[in-house]
């Protein structure tokens, strides 16, 4: 039986959804052009992994084996449309900018990914520190794209300038690579480089 | 234990219950203020756009509430003979209007992209400082850029010609890119341009494939790799302004009309 702390800490590198499974990686490209948004995102996915995976477990011996899938995904589609609209209730600019991702969450393969391997066996105190482990995980990864991808982009960080750009006077040619997706996928590459470097058990035997 | 159909089937039943009522409470539970953060940044935009909005405002909803009903004044334009009759420009939904079949008009094939037209349409006049007469007149323009539909207002001086500003208040054009419509250096240009040659009515302004000259008084810079973003502004401008949008309502009420 893994330990509490374990459950919590694994996610974040030694077991990234990201990095090592390569999950959910859709909505990292989309919303990590800002810092702002990629914050939200990963707030949002953390809540949506933490109540799912809380659900999932306390109905664990209930759910017939035939309909589990299904039951999840209700579960788990619910969940998102209340976050979505609990976002667009209190933080109105910024859901604007999330628009289509946020329901996408139901789409990401970490929410599912984590019910199905995690939550169908365990506890529901073990279900939800699992949840905030692989949520801090996938944050850990977005916040790291987001951070290059708005500083070197867009010379910002939440908005602020911190690079005055050429087109405005200053010395600074932003690169536009990182502004459009392909710029994400190099750095979530870069990420997943660095984090099996110094855990090379995470590479794949060819 | 023992899954038999029956027991599968309550199963999904009970599941599927009790997931309605918590989506369904949250909807209906926050659908005031969402209602009221969607108005609240209609007006934000609108003040904007009209140069009234300074950061203090923009943090504090009261100001905007206040400043809104201060010097705002909702006006109906009719694109068709008596179509607004009857109608209360501050609860005008003009988005309902252009949806419905029965109160719109079919303008399809224009470079916009502009499906339907209302056949009435909701503009705003700025009253001036002091209170009497007008400062600015808004107009609402929306259409097609690369990826999305730009909704927006631009504001023109009470001749109908000279351009105040453009804003967009919705679109999902790529973040630093086409999404730069939103950067205010590039909104800035567009204060002082001309929305018309002289004695025109077809109007004139426009975006440029890269930098404009310095005597230009129509155009403003492109955006730096959204071309298709540029052009669809362009476009939608150039319509909304046009003989199918507010071009007649301009010459007969603005140009030379009685605001002078």
């Amino acid at each position: 039986m893994a330990k509490n702390k374990e459950v919590l800490l694994d996610p974040l590198f030694n077991e990234n959804p990201i990095a090592l499974q390569v999950l959910g990686i859709c909505s990292a490209l989309a919303v990590t052009t800002k810092m702002e948004t990629a914050l939200v995102m990963s707030l949002a996915v953390i809540v949506v992994l933490i109540f799912s995976n809380l659900a999932i477990s306390l109905i664990r011996n209930f759910i017939p084996p035939s309909i589990r899938i299904i039951v999840q995904l209700t579960i788990i589609a619910s969940l998102v449309i209340i976050t979505d609209q609990v976002l667009k209730a209190f933080v109105y600019e910024t859901a604007k900018q999330l628009s289509v991702f946020v329901g996408l969450i139901i789409t990401n393969c970490i929410v599912m990914g984590r019910a199905e391997a995690f939550a169908m066996q365990q506890g529901p105190v073990k279900s939800v520190i699992d949840g905030i482990g692989n949520g801090l995980g996938y944050s850990i990864v977005l916040i790291f794209v987001a951070f290059f991808r708005e500083l070197f982009g867009s010379g910002t960080l939440f908005g602020v300038q911190l690079l005055p750009l050429a087109t405005e006077g200053g010395w600074y040619t932003p690169n536009g690579l990182l502004v459009l997706s392909p710029g994400a996928f190099f750095l979530i590459a870069v990420f997943i480089w660095i984090v099996r470097a110094f855990k090379p058990d995470q590479i794949e035997e060819e | 234990m023992e899954f038999t159909p029956t027991r599968t089937v309550s199963f999904a039943a009970i599941v599927c219950f009790v997931c309605s009522i918590f989506v369904a409470s949250a909807a209906v539970g926050l659908k005031e203020r969402q209602k009221e953060n969607a108005t609240l940044d209609r007006q934000k935009k609108v003040l904007d756009v009209a140069g009234l909005l300074n950061e203090q405002m923009a943090a504090d909803a009261n100001l905007i509430k206040k400043a809104y009903a201060e010097r705002i004044k909702p006006v109906l334009v009719n694109f068709k003979d008596g179509a607004c009759t009857g109608q209360d420009a501050k609860v005008f939904d003009q988005q309902k209007w252009a949806k419905d079949p029965t109160t719109s008009t079919d303008v399809s094939g224009n470079k916009a992209k502009v499906q339907r037209t209302p056949n009435c349409a909701q503009i705003f006049e700025v009253k001036s400082d002091s209170g009497t007469g007008v400062d600015t007149v808004i107009f609402p323009v929306e259409g097609k850029g690369l990826w999305s539909t730009l909704y927006g207002f631009i504001a023109l001086a009470p001749n109908g010609v000279d351009i105040k500003g453009l804003t967009f208040y919705k679109h999902a054009e790529t973040p630093g890119l086409g999404g730069e419509v939103d950067n205010p250096k590039w909104k800035a240009q567009w204060k002082g341009k001309k929305a018309f040659a002289d004695g025109s009515a077809v109007p004139t302004l426009y975006v440029k494939k890269g930098k404009v000259a310095s005597n230009d008084k129509y155009g403003v810079d492109g955006l730096s790799g959204a071309t298709l973003t540029s052009n669809g502004v362009t476009h939608l401008l150039q319509f909304w302004l046009g003989d199918q949008g507010f071009g007649p309502y301009i010459t007969n009420n603005l140009k030379g009309g009685n605001n002078g």
